[in-house]
C-alpha cells in the first residue's frame, strides 16, 4: 500500500558493532569518547554517535566561540539590568550593536560603544577560521576531497564581506551587521532602504537565483531518491543501471518528464556548486553596495530595467519651494 | 509500550503541526480582509483594512455633536470682558461657546477642579492666576495657526482641541525624552540609544525607539538615501541614521493606521514622482509637528506642574498619533474648520496678538 513508503523517520535501524573508524595519521590527536548508540538519532540518521575528535583547531575553535557568546550575551543582559525575566522576554529584541558611526574604523574606542562588538566580532571571527582548518584538516586526514571546507569557506565569505571587508573599504565599523535577532533583520532592511532597494542588485538577483535553485535541486534530489526507496534505491551500488534497478527507474522517471536526468554524482555537483555560489555571489552583491553603487534603484533606472510606471507626481517640497 | 513507527509519525506530525499553530495565532488574520488599491496598476500599493478592526476604531474616533453655532454680530468680547488677549475678535456669544465646548473637550468631569474651574480661579474669570488658563490661551493660539498657517496640513478638514484632547486634560497620546538606559553602568554597549527593545513607537521594531527627539522636536535630515548612483563625498548617511529615518517612519504609518505604500512607492522610497500626494500633506505635518512643539509646548514647560511634565522634566508633546490616533484623517475626517468658526485665525488684527508663555 502506497503509505507504507511514507515515513518521517528511519523505520529499521541496522546495527553492527561500535565502530571507532580508521586509524589516524601520525601526528593527530586520538579520537575522545567512543560514544554508543541512541535509539532516538537512529530515527533521523545514523544511531551511533561518537567518537569525537576535538584536536587543537576544535579546542581553539570553542574558546573563542564560547569567548564571542559569552561577550554578546552578557551585553544583552547588562542592557535589561541583569534581569533574567526581561532577558528571556526580550530576547528577540536585544543586540550587540556595531559602533557608533563617529569611530569609524578606529580599533579602540570606548567598550559600550562599540569595543565590545569588535571583540566579540574578532573572537567570533577566529573561531570560525578555526573551525574551518579544523574540517579541511579532517577531511584530510580522513582521505577525503575538501568539497565541505570549500563550500563552508563560501558561507565564510559572506560572513567575512558583512562583517569585515565591506565595513574597511567604507572606512566604518557602523556599517556591519549588529549581533540579534531582530536587530540583524531590521538592519537587513535598513541596508537595502539606505542603498536604494536591494532588489536592483544583479548580485542580489543571482543569489537568490542560486538560492531558489538550491531549493529546487534538494527538492528533486531528496524526492527522487525517497521515491526509489521502496525498490532499496538508497542503497544502490553508485551507477548501478542495470535494467529495472531503482536507479534506472529514477533516471527514466527523469528522462520521461523533462528529457533529460542527472547521474547519481552529478547531482550532487549540481547542489554543491548551487549553493557555494548562493553566498558567494549575495558577497560580491553587499561588497558592491555602498563602495560602488549607492543607489541600485537609480542604477538600474539608469540601464533601462526597472519597469516605468506613469508618474503620480507628487512634487518635492524641497524643489519647489512649498515648504517654509 | 515500545512506540513503533506509526506512534512516532503521528508524533511528528503533531509536532509540525503545533509548530504551524503557534506561528499562525501571532500572524493570521481571521479573513475576510479588505484591500483598496492605491497607486498604478502593478504595483502593490494597496491598503489592508480589517473591517472587523476598522470597525472598533470607527466607534472610537468619532466627534462629539456640535453646539449650535452662534451669532458673530453684537458685541466683541474684547468690548465687554476684561481681560481677553486672544478671542477679543469674537462676538460674546461666539466667545461663550467656545467656553463652553473647551470645557466639555478638556474638563468634562463634574468635580471642584474641573468644569470652567479647570481653567479659572473660581468665582473670578479674568484672572491669570492659574497656570492652565496660560497653557489655554497658548493653545488657542497654536489652534489657531493649525487652521490657518498649517492649513498645508489640516486641509478643510481643521483642528480643535478635541483633535487632541478627546475629553482628557492630558491627550491620550504624546511623548517626552526618555530615560537613557544606564542599565550597563555605562560598561556593557547600551550606548546607541534607545535601541533593541520592543519599541511601542516604532511598531514594536528593535529599531530606536524615540524617532520623536531628533526628527519632531528638532530638525534632523530625515532623508539618507543616495541622490546619484554612484557614491559622493556627500553621501556618508550612516546605516544607523537609516535606521533612525526607519522608526520615524514606523511611528508615521502606526500612527496612522497605514502601511508604507500610503505615502511611497515602495520599490524606490525618495522618489516623489511615484509618490502618492499623501507623502506631501505628511511633509508639511513633520513641519507642523516640529513647530507645536518648539513654538507652543515646550516653551510653556516652566508654567507646567511636576506631574504634567515628563520624567526627563521636559513637557509632554506631540506626534503624529496625538491627533490621528490610529486613522488616516483625525476623527476620519469629521469636519471641524466649519463647525468651530471661532478656532480659526483672527481676520487681521491677529497678527501682533500677544505671545504669551
Ligand atoms: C480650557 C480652559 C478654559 C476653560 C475650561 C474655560 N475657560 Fe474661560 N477662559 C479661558 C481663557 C484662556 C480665557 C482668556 C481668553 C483670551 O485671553 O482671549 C478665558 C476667559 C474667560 C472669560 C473672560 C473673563 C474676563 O473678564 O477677561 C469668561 C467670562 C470665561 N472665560 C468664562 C468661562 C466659563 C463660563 C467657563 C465654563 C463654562 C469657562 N470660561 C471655561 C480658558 C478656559
Ligand atoms: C494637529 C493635529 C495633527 C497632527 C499632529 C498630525 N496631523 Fe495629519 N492630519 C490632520 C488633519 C486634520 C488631517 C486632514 C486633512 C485633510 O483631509 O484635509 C490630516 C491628514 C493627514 C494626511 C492625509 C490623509 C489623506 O487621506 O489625505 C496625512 C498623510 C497625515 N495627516 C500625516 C500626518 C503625519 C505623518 C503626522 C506626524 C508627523 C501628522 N499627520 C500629524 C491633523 C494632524
Ligand atoms: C496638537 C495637539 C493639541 C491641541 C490641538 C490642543 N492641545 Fe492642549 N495640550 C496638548 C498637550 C500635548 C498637552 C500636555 C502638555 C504637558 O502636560 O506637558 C496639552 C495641555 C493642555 C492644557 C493643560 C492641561 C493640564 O491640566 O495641565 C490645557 C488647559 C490645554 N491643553 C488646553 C487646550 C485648548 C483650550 C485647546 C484648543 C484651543 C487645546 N489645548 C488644543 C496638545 C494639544
Ligand atoms: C504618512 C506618510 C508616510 C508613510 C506612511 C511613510 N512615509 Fe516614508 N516618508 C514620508 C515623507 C513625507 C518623507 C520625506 C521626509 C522629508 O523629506 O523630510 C519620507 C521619507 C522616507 C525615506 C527617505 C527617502 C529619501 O529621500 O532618502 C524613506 C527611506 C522612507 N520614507 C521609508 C518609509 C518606510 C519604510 C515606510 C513604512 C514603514 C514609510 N516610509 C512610511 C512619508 C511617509
Amino acid at each position: 500500500m502506497a503509505l507504507e513508503y511514507q515515513y518521517l523517520f528511519t523505520r529499521i535501524q541496522v546495527r553492527g558493532p561500535h565502530y571507532k573508524g580508521l586509524p589516524l595519521p601520525a601526528g593527530d590527536d586520538t579520537r575522545t569518547n567512543d560514544g554508543g548508540f541512541s535509539h532516538l538519532l537512529g530515527k533521523i540518521g545514523d544511531a551511533q554517535f561518537g567518537p569525537f575528535y576535538l584536536g587543537t583547531y576544535g579546542v581553539l575553535a570553542l574558546f573563542f566561540g564560547f569567548i564571542a557568546f559569552e561577550i554578546i550575551g552578557l551585553n544583552m543582559l547588562a542592557s535589561v539590568n541583569w534581569n533574567p525575566m526581561l532577558f528571556v522576554r526580550d530576547l528577540f529584541w536585544l543586540s550587540l550593536d556595531p559602533p557608533l558611526p563617529q569611530h569609524g574604523l578606529k580599533i579602540f574606542m570606548p567598550l559600550a560603544e562599540g569595543g565590545w562588538w569588535l571583540l566579540a566580532g574578532f573572537s567570533l571571527t577566529l573561531s570560525l577560521l578555526l573551525w574551518w582548518a579544523r574540517s579541511y584538516a579532517r577531511a584530510r586526514s580522513l582521505g577525503l576531497g575538501t568539497h565541505t571546507s570549500w563550500a563552508f569557506a563560501a558561507a565564510l565569505w559572506l560572513f567575512l564581506v558583512l562583517g569585515f571587508i565591506r565595513p574597511v573599504f567604507m572606512g566604518n565599523w557602523s556599517e556591519a551587521v549588529p549581533f540579534g535577532i531582530f536587530s540583524h533583520l531590521d538592519w537587513t532592511a535598513a541596508f537595502s532602504i539606505r542603498y536604494g532597494n536591494l532588489f536592483y542588485n544583479p548580485f542580489h538577483a543571482l543569489s537568490i537565483v542560486f538560492l531558489y535553485g538550491s531549493v529546487l535541486l534538494f527538492a528533486m534530489h531528496g524526492a527522487t531518491i525517497l521515491a526509489v526507496g521502496r525498490f532499496g534505491g538508497e542503497r544502490e551500488v553508485e551507477q548501478a543501471y542495470d535494467r529495472g534497478t531503482a536507479m534506472e527507474r529514477a533516471g527514466l522517471f527523469w528522462r520521461w518528464t523533462m528529457g533529460f536526468n542527472a547521474t547519481s554524482e552529478s547531482i550532487h555537483r549540481w547542489a554543491w556548486w548551487f549553493a557555494v555560489l548562493t553566498p558567494i555571489t549575495g558577497g560580491i552583491g553587499i561588497l558592491v553596495t555602498g563602495t560602488l553603487v549607492d543607489n541600485w534603484y537609480l542604477w538600474a533606472m539608469d540601464r533601462g530595467f526597472v519597469a516605468a510606471y506613469p508618474p503620480i507626481a507628487t512634487p518635492d517640497p524641497y524643489l519647489t519651494g512649498a515648504g517654509r | 509500550m515500545r512506540w513503533n513507527s506509526t506512534n512516532t509519525t503521528l508524533i511528528g506530525l503533531a509536532g509540525i503541526g503545533a509548530v504551524i499553530g503557534f506561528g499562525l495565532l501571532f500572524t493570521f488574520e481571521r479573513l475576510p480582509i479588505d484591500t483598496v488599491q492605491g497607486g498604478f496598476r502593478g504595483t502593490s500599493m494597496g491598503q489592508v483594512i480589517n473591517p472587523r478592526t476598522a470597525a472598533v476604531m470607527a466607534a472610537r474616533n468619532v466627534a462629539p455633536p456640535v453646539p449650535e453655532a452662534a451669532d458673530p454680530g453684537g458685541d466683541r468680547a474684547s468690548a465687554v470682558f476684561e481681560n481677553v488677549q486672544v478671542l477679543g475678535h469674537l462676538s460674546v456669544e461666539q466667545f461663550n461657546r467656545i467656553m463652553q465646548v473647551m470645557t466639555e473637550w478638556i474638563y468634562p468631569n463634574e468635580n471642584i477642579a474641573e468644569g470652567c474651574n479647570g481653567c479659572h480661579v473660581p468665582g473670578n474669570f479674568a484672572s491669570d492666576d492659574i497656570y492652565t488658563k496660560h497653557v489655554a490661551r497658548r493653545m488657542l493660539q497654536m489652534t489657531m495657526s493649525l487652521n490657518g498657517t498649517w492649513q498645508t496640513h489640516t486641509g478643510e478638514v481643521g483642528v480643535t482641541c478635541y483633535t487632541c484632547h478627546r475629553g482628557n486634560a492630558v491627550p491620550a497620546y504624546v511623548w517626552s525624552a526618555p530615560v537613557p538606559n544606564t542599565a550597563g553602568g555605562g560598561f556593557a554597549a547600551v550606548a546607541s540609544g534607545e535601541q533593541n527593545r520592543p519599541g511601542r513607537n516604532v511598531g514594536l521594531a528593535s529599531l530606536p525607539n524615540d524617532p520623536f527627539t531628533p526628527y519632531l522636536m528638532g530638525n534632523e535630515e530625515i532623508r539618507m538615501q543616495g541622490r546619484d548612483q554612484h557614491p559622493r563625498a556627500e553621501s556618508r548617511q550612516s546605516i544607523q541614521q537609516t535606521e533612525w529615518n526607519y522608526g520615524l517612519m514606523m511611528h508615521m504609518s502606526t500612527s496612522l493606521g497605514v502601511n508604507c505604500t500610503f505615502c511611497h512607492n515602495s520599490r524606490a522610497f525618495s522618489n516623489w514622482d511615484e509618490s502618492p500626494p499623501q507623502r506631501l500633506t505628511a511633509w508639511h505635518g513633520i513641519r507642523m509637528v516640529r513647530d507645536i512643539n518648539t513654538n507652543y509646548i515646550e516653551p510653556l514647560r516652566e508654567r507646567f506642574p511636576a506631574n504634567r511634565l515628563g520624567p526627563m522634566g521636559d513637557t509632554l508633546k506631540v506626534n503624529c498619533t496625538t491627533c490621528h490616533q490610529g486613522a488616516y484623517e483625525p476623527l476620519y475626517g469629521a469636519p471641524m474648520r466649519v463647525n468651530y468658526p471661532e478656532l480659526l485665525p483672527a481676520p487681521q488684527r491677529r497678527a501682533e496678538g500677544p505671545r504669551q508663555n
